[in-house]
């Protein structure tokens, strides 16, 4: 052994070391021409263009013609590729050849030790996750095991990027040759990277998506302030500065987050090209509005195995339609004119390639797109164009020979040339043996040989010559070597044959059939024409039937979205929350999304009258205080002050709770981040308008709120020893907290005013400065006397004002102080209890504080009890004595008054939005359901055809099963049904790495 | 010491009566019922589905003696007017962790959940604490006994039922060590779904194993009247495995119903079901075996996202359908004062009234083995009621006026009314 390694080493490093000009040579130069023509084949330049008969001539590295009746000059290699064809080879614009693996995410807030910023020695960004100055190149070293993978499906170059943090560096393009690291890079700093994903960064911050999006914001803005500063040197926005003039990567993997990715793009004047998770076609509308140019996985869900019921109970509609769907992810871009790329990355194994490249075809993905996002595309992406994507005159010679047209099933890669450098794909690739031929063999007569199949895996039959009976020969083919072995029904014995192939054209097989006696008697067979295999039945040859998509991509997601029409409700119990109060026996009016008419007797033109009599009409539901709605996670309270954070950044539309609430009669929805910190992050006001984007979804023209959080959360009283790090520990330190903020803000302000200052862009202080501005408001989390009292009177000191309370369970404590500020409170009807700062909460503390003069409402912080505030509000008629109306308002006009929307919705008043309800009973008995719920007009909820829903969505399940059960029948590969199960967020609610919205197996 | 503490408790009087209040302290448990009372024209709601409108009841020595139309009515000492009222027999909560927990948060006030995966000896009863603060408030909502019931590990503990209002556990016992309490080894949910199942699958496998050695020593130490050597945790099931104490088996998943059933059949015992999410899948199944359900609250989120969205509200409805007798249960202890609700809850969705009201008393009473003293409002039961202003079941008539437990005209005082009164009168509402 000892003796074998030395040598290896010398033989290797020879072998990698040969042509780098640099580097000296042990012994002998021995560069040779590497000038080849490839002639005769059909060469597809590039999607939509080929040549036939054509001649490609290749120098070195570079190919120096291609054309038709090309004469190859002397010295010169020539290939006869005659039947033949040559592509471009394939780029695959996002994989991690030859670097580090993907991070793997460490978020764990709540779990681990807090980080509060870098453990990073040198004079980098804050922040781990931050890491922009991390070159692929500089960890690059070519792979080739990984190589030969790629090779052998037809990839002749690759992006490689480090998949690590949020601003993740530059990546480099390769060659998949494995020469030498210095001769295959191609692009050494080729694109910038960025994601949603903290990698393995140490740092807490950030432990929410929103954090990710607020920190990846925030280090664009540093950036743009570096450039105009000299008092310190940072090497990462250093870097990312640098960067910026390349092509910008970023990798999601949902198609929420493709519009999310986007968003911040447009914010900082770029256009990312986006790695997304191959589910884009839910969201069609929307991403071909980014106007971002994708790169698409081919991640295929494998068919659920569904035999036993139980298991295919487990999936959830979304799930099944993915599987069912994925496929056509390709042809809707294609369809909707989006520039995209395919990638192999992603793909549990990469032989599943072609076979999904050919699935995306069958879905109707079109040859020549198929091929320009496996070329041109990619090669445009990375800003390779002049190099590769296409066979050309002056760009590298990388191409594959294959046996027939790249997308045709059977196809074989004979052989994938990068850089001038010939890899053999598919051994056997000398002669393809396929067809039929005439023999005689020895005692068996005058016979017909035909050899299907394809190489490297052929099926050969015989049969005699008039005969039609076929015995299946055994053919082992190994370069020109063959043996056929047979043995004919009714026959004794068996048939050997030991042949080899001849050198000529047509192909004949020469060689000899070995007797059992020993001896042996000449054979050979002639070709005689191509063999054509009985077509087998398979899928491609049946329509394709898919199932409709549906918006959101989830259960009771629509098919067909629902309008707004014009309706009169007639003859009904109207709760007006208006100065007439409750009126019996009248109509409501609806029509453009407003209420039109509210009386006795009205006639609505055009309008599809109801018949509500015995029914209750209200305005919506609105809930003060929820968490419903979002992607991965609800706090990012790594950090005492996380202002910068935004819900609106993170609102995710698929979740089944809304329609879940709608249910209930809530039709608008204030969602908040959680409590975890002193000043939480920007919330985000929503109409459940159920099937619409997320940033449909959005309430539109409302103030902009902020989640504060006083006591034990705030503390972290409750997190174990874990916890005892971040600043504060007590009541003492949160005060604080919020006067180091807000001098922070008010200085900021005062720099932001001076003439030329370079003042850091900080959006923590922005969002502030926005409320000393009266801009943004506050409704802080609360629950004890003495933490309110303190927060009430620093706002009087510092300048800024409370808006609301919520949760604020001593709220009944300090009612008149609130009032005397007009301090607004959100409140739970009657919980207590679950720690120690609600011992002293009770159930009627929304009564004595509505009787001080606080406008008072009951909130939910629960998915679960959201729908039920109806029943929450009728609790403060036991606890206290709420008359019905002043019930009624708690989670109507009350909570309206509090985010400053009463003007649009609240009550029923006329040209209000029409966010109407019809409820089956007086709404604050438990016997009343809501029938409809009505957002601008539109009904989101109805009771009978929530019926009709879930009938059809059993249906579309049963389908889905039955052809899952179908492609298990057909041999196809399945995977295991695992439940899914959707996050429902509470303010306590720490962790956020959640994979509530990702919808792939 | 015992003069500061004197110090303090005086003080604390002081304060109390300063404020026009009773501390919680001095909410005292009732004395026994000493005369017959009559409570007259009310509607009664038996609690067997029959409803007796202007009825009257009559109570005497904690028994009920009559109840009927008031024409036949026997007279009493002491005599009720409840016109327009509803009365009801007293809610039954069963498998709570009330008096074992008073502060969720608070470790040190945390007596539910004992270390180990058999702890088939521990009773729960003798940790009850009946100071707890919140036990007055359920009753003021019409709970007046409980299951107070161990959690955790694979062999929890045993419940007793206890009614709740008491100086102490001894008392407070209703019936003692009810129940013995089993976690069904199952896949556990994570937020993110069912992690590591292929672990999880093997796990289970141990403590189904672990679960089935148990009940074949039990069985075999029952066997003898006076085993050689005494063992707690063997001990525990004499009564299981003679028919007086029941066997309650926690469980959700439709797969898991039914191997629990079939497991605890093997050894000749019917196990009350406590929680199954999926029971409605599998409700002839547990009708053919006469299998009683406790199932969880009706305020519940779907399990899977493709659930009709309202079928925590109609499980009720769904089970009793199928002919199962059925209760409701609900997470946590302080929650415990919204009971009534879960019934009203099943009503709004298509459960007959009266058979609502069961889930929260007969059914309940008959599944916890104490119909015979309690669960409706029948002659010779304790009188065990309430009554109301309103609809009990519903929120905005849920306002409890009165309530006897065994006869005993309790307090319907509680903290939080205190607090109420306490800043009513700071703003001077009183």
């Amino acid at each position: 052994m000892r003796k074998i390694l030395p040598f290896c080493l010398l033989f290797f490093s020879f072998y990698f070391l040969k042509g780098q000009e640099t580097f000296p040579v042990n012994g002998s130069h021995d560069k040779r021409p590497k000038k080849y023509a490839f002639v005769n084949a059909n060469i597809i330049t590039k999607a939509g263009q080929s040549i036939k008969n054509g001649t490609l001539l290749v120098n070195d590295k570079v190919i120096e013609a291609v054309g038709a009746g090309q004469k190859v000059p002397a010295g010169y290699i020539t290939i006869d590729l005659a039947g033949k064809f040559i592509y471009p080879s394939l780029i695959d614009p996002f994989t991690t050849y030859g670097v580090p693996g993907e991070a793997k995410e460490t978020r764990s807030f709540g779990r681990a030790a807090q980080v509060l910023t870098s453990t990073k020695n040198g004079p980098y960004a804050w922040n781990e996750a931050v890491r922009p100055e991390t070159r692929a190149i500089d960890v690059f070293t070519h792979d080739q095991k990984q190589a030969e993978q790629l090779k052998k499906i037809g990839f002749g170059a690759v992006q490689t990027l480090v998949k690590d943090g949020i601003a993740r560096g530059s990546s480099a393009v390769v060659a998949l040759n494995t020469n030498s690291d210095n001769e295959v890079v191609i692009i050494p700093d080729a694109a910038a990277h960025y994601s949603f994903d903290k990698g393995s960064a140490k740092t807490s911050y950030p432990a929410s998506l929103m954090g990710s999006i607020a920190l990846l914001r925030q280090t664009y803005y540093d950036a743009q302030w570096y450039q105009q500063q000299k008092k310190e040197f940072n090497i990462s926005l250093e870097a990312f500065n640098k960067w910026q003039s390349l092509p910008q990567f970023f990798e999601v993997n949902d198609v929420l987050d493709v519009l999310r990715a986007d968003k911040i793009a447009k914010e900082f004047g770029k256009q990312y090209i986006i790695k997304t998770g191959g589910n884009d076609y839910q969201r069609i509308k929307e991403i071909k509005a980014t106007g971002a140019s994708l790169v698409v996985p081919l991640n295929f869900p494998k068919a659920y195995d569904v035999e036993d019921p139980y298991e295919a109970n487990k999936l959830s509609l979304a799930q099944l339609k993915h599987w069912e769907l994925a496929a056509s992810n390709p042809a809707t871009l294609e369809k909707e004119g989006i520039s995209f790329a395919l990638t192999a990355s992603g793909l549990d194994n990469v032989r599943d390639f072609w076979p999904n490249v050919r699935k995306a075809i069958q879905y109707g993905l079109s040859e020549d797109a198929a091929l320009r996002a496996l070329t041109e595309t990619p090669a445009a992406f990375l800003g390779a164009t002049d190099r590769l994507g296409t066979l050309e005159k002056g760009k590298l010679a990388s191409f594959i020979i294959t046996s027939d047209s790249l997308f045709k099933e059977g196809n074989i890669i004979y052989e994938n040339w990068v850089e001038g450098d010939k890899y053999v794909a598919n051994q056997g690739a000398g002669k393809d043996l396929r067809g039929e031929y005439a023999s005689t063999i020895d005692d068996f007569g005058p016979a017909k040989l035909a050899i299907g199949g394809k190489p490297g895996k052929y099926e050969a039959f015989i049969s005699k010559a008039d005969d039609t009976t076929k015995t299946k020969v055994n053919l082992v083919v190994d370069g020109d070597l063959l043996s056929l072995s047979f043995n004919p029904k009714g026959a004794k014995k068996s048939y050997r044959i030991s042949a080899y192939v001849m050198a000529t054209e047509p192909l004949q097989l020469k060689g000899e059939v070995n007797r059992e006696d020993g001896s042996s008697t000449a054979w050979s067979a002639s070709y005689t024409g191509a063999y054509t295999q009985k077509a087998e039945k398979n899928a491609g040859d049946k329509p394709l039937e898919l199932g409709k998509i549906i918006y959101p991509f989830a259960s009771f997601g629509y098919e067909q979205a629902p309008q707004a029409t014009a309706i009169l409700l007639k003859n009904a119990t109207v709760w007006t929350n208006e100065a007439e109060g409750i009126l019996e026996g009248a109509d409501v009016l609806i029509a453009d999304g407003k209420i039109k008419a509210i009386g006795k007797n009205l006639s609505g033109g055009g309008a599809t009258v109801v018949d509500a009599s015995g029914k209750h009409i209200t305005a919506g539901i609105i809930d003060e205080h929820s968490h419903i709605a979002i992607s991965r996670g609800i706090n990012e309270g790594t950090q005492s002050v996380t202002a910068e954070v935004r819900i609106g950044d993170i609102i995710n539309s698929e979740d089944v709770n809304i329609y879940r609430q709608l249910a209930g009669g809530v039709t608008s929805s204030h969602i908040l981040h959680g409590s975890a910190n002193a000043i939480g992050g920007q919330s985000q006001l929503i109409k459940l308008r159920w099937g619409k984007s997320p940033e449909e979804l959005k309430f539109g023209g409302s103030d902009g709120f902020i989640k504060f959080a006083l006591g034990e959360n705030v503390k972290q009283s409750n997190w174990g020893d874990i916890a005892r790090v971040r600043f504060p520990q007590t009541r003492m330190g949160v005060e604080q907290v919020y006067v180091d903020a807000f001098t922070r803000a008010k200085e900021y302000k005062a720099k932001l005013a001076m003439k030329g200052s370079n003042t850091r862009r900080d959006l923590e202080l922005d969002a502030l400065v926005e409320i000393l501005d009266n801009k943004r408001f506050i409704t802080c989390h609360s629950y004890v006397q003495s933490e309110i009292n303190m927060l009430m009177h620093l706002a009087d000191s510092l300048g800024f004002k409370i808006n609301t309370f919520t949760h604020i369970l001593e709220g009944y404590k300090l009612a008149d102080r609130m009032a005397a500020r007009s301090i607004a409170g959100a409140t739970f009807a009657d919980w207590w209890a679950y720690k120690m700062e609600v011992q002293e909460a009770i159930p009627y503390n929304a009564y004595l504080m509505e009787k001080q003069g606080v406008v008072t409402a009951i909130n939910s912080d629960d998915a679960e009890m959201a729908r039920r505030l109806n029943q929450e509000a009728a609790k403060v008629i036991k606890y206290g004595g709420l008359t019905e109306e002043e019930a009624w308002k708690l989670v109507t006009l009350n909570p309206a008054k509090m985010l400053h929307i009463d003007n649009r919705v609240g009550s029923l008043k006329v040209g209000k939005d029409a966010d109407v309800v019809v409820w089956s009973d007086n709404p604050l008995t438990i016997y009343a359901r809501a029938e409809k719920t009505f957002v601008d007009g539109v009904k989101y909820w109805d009771v009978e055809e929530d019926q009709k829903l879930r009938d059809l969505q059993q249906k579309e399940k049963a389908r889905l099963i039955a052809k899952s059960l179908e492609e298990k029948g057909k041999g196809n590969a399945t995977q295991k049904a695992t439940e899914k199960t959707t996050m429902v967020y509470h303010c306590e609610t720490l962790s956020g790495d959640n994979n509530e919205d990702v919808n792939h197996n | 010491m015992q003069l500061i503490l004197k110090y303090i408790s005086s003080l604390s009087l002081f304060l109390s009566i300063g404020c026009y209040l009773q501390a919680q302290p001095t909410v005292y448990p009732a004395k026994a019922q000493t005369s017959a009372i009559s409570i007259k024209g009310a509607t009664i709601h038996v609690g067997n589905g029959q409803v007796i409108p202007n009825g009257t009841i009559v109570f005497d020595q904690g028994k009920i003696t009559y109840v009927g139309e008031g024409a036949g009515a026997p007279a009493a000492a002491q005599s009720i007017d409840a016109q327009g009222k509803h009365i009801y027999p007293g809610f039954i909560a069963p498998v709570t962790n009330l008096g074992l927990v008073e502060v969720e948060s608070v470790r040190a006030t945390l007596d539910n959940t004992e270390v180990g995966e058999n702890n088939a000896h521990v009773r729960a009863l003798i940790a009850y604490n009946t100071d707890s603060k919140v036990i007055n408030t359920l009753r003021s909502n019409g709970v007046l006994l409980a299951q107070v019931t161990p959690e955790g590990g694979l062999v929890t503990g045993q419940s007793s039922v206890v009614q709740l209002d008491a100086w102490n556990w001894e008392d407070a016992a209703y019936k003692t060590d009810d129940a013995i309490h089993i976690n069904w080894p199952s896949i556990r949910y994570s937020r993110f779904g069912a992690t590591n199942e292929a672990a999880q699958k093997e796990r289970i496998q141990q403590e189904r194993g672990i679960l089935s050695d148990l009940l074949k020593d039990a069985k075999a130490y029952c066997e003898v009247d006076n085993p050689a050597v005494f063992n707690g945790r063997l001990e525990a099931f004499r009564k299981v495995f003679d028919g007086t104490k029941k066997l309650m088996v926690h469980v959700d998943k439709k797969n898991d119903i039914i191997a629990a059933v079939q497991f605890f059949g093997a050894f000749g015992l019917k196990p009350v079901l406590v929680g199954g999410a999926d029971a409605h899948l599998v409700s002839s199944f547990l009708k053919e075996n006469e299998i009683p359900i406790i199932i969880h609250q009706a305020h519940s989120l779907p399990s899977n996202d493709d659930d009709d969205v309202n079928l925590p509200y109609k499980q009720a409805k769904l089970l009793s359908d199928a002919g199962l007798l059925v209760a409701y249960g609900m997470d946590g202890f302080w929650q415990q004062r919204n009971l009534p609700f879960m019934a009203g809850t099943a009503a709004a969705f298509g459960l007959d009234k009266e058979k609502a009201l069961a889930t929260i008393t007969l059914n309940t009473a008959k599944i916890l083995g104490v119909d015979q003293t309690t669960g409706s409002l029948e002659k010779g039961k304790d009188a065990n009621l309430f009554i109301s202003a309103g609809d009990a079941l519903d929120m905005k008539g849920n306002q409890i006026e009165k309530a006897f437990i065994v006869g005993r005209d309790i307090s319907l005082e509680n903290l939080h009314k205190q607090l109420f009164e306490r800043y009513e009168y700071k703003y001077g509402q009183k």
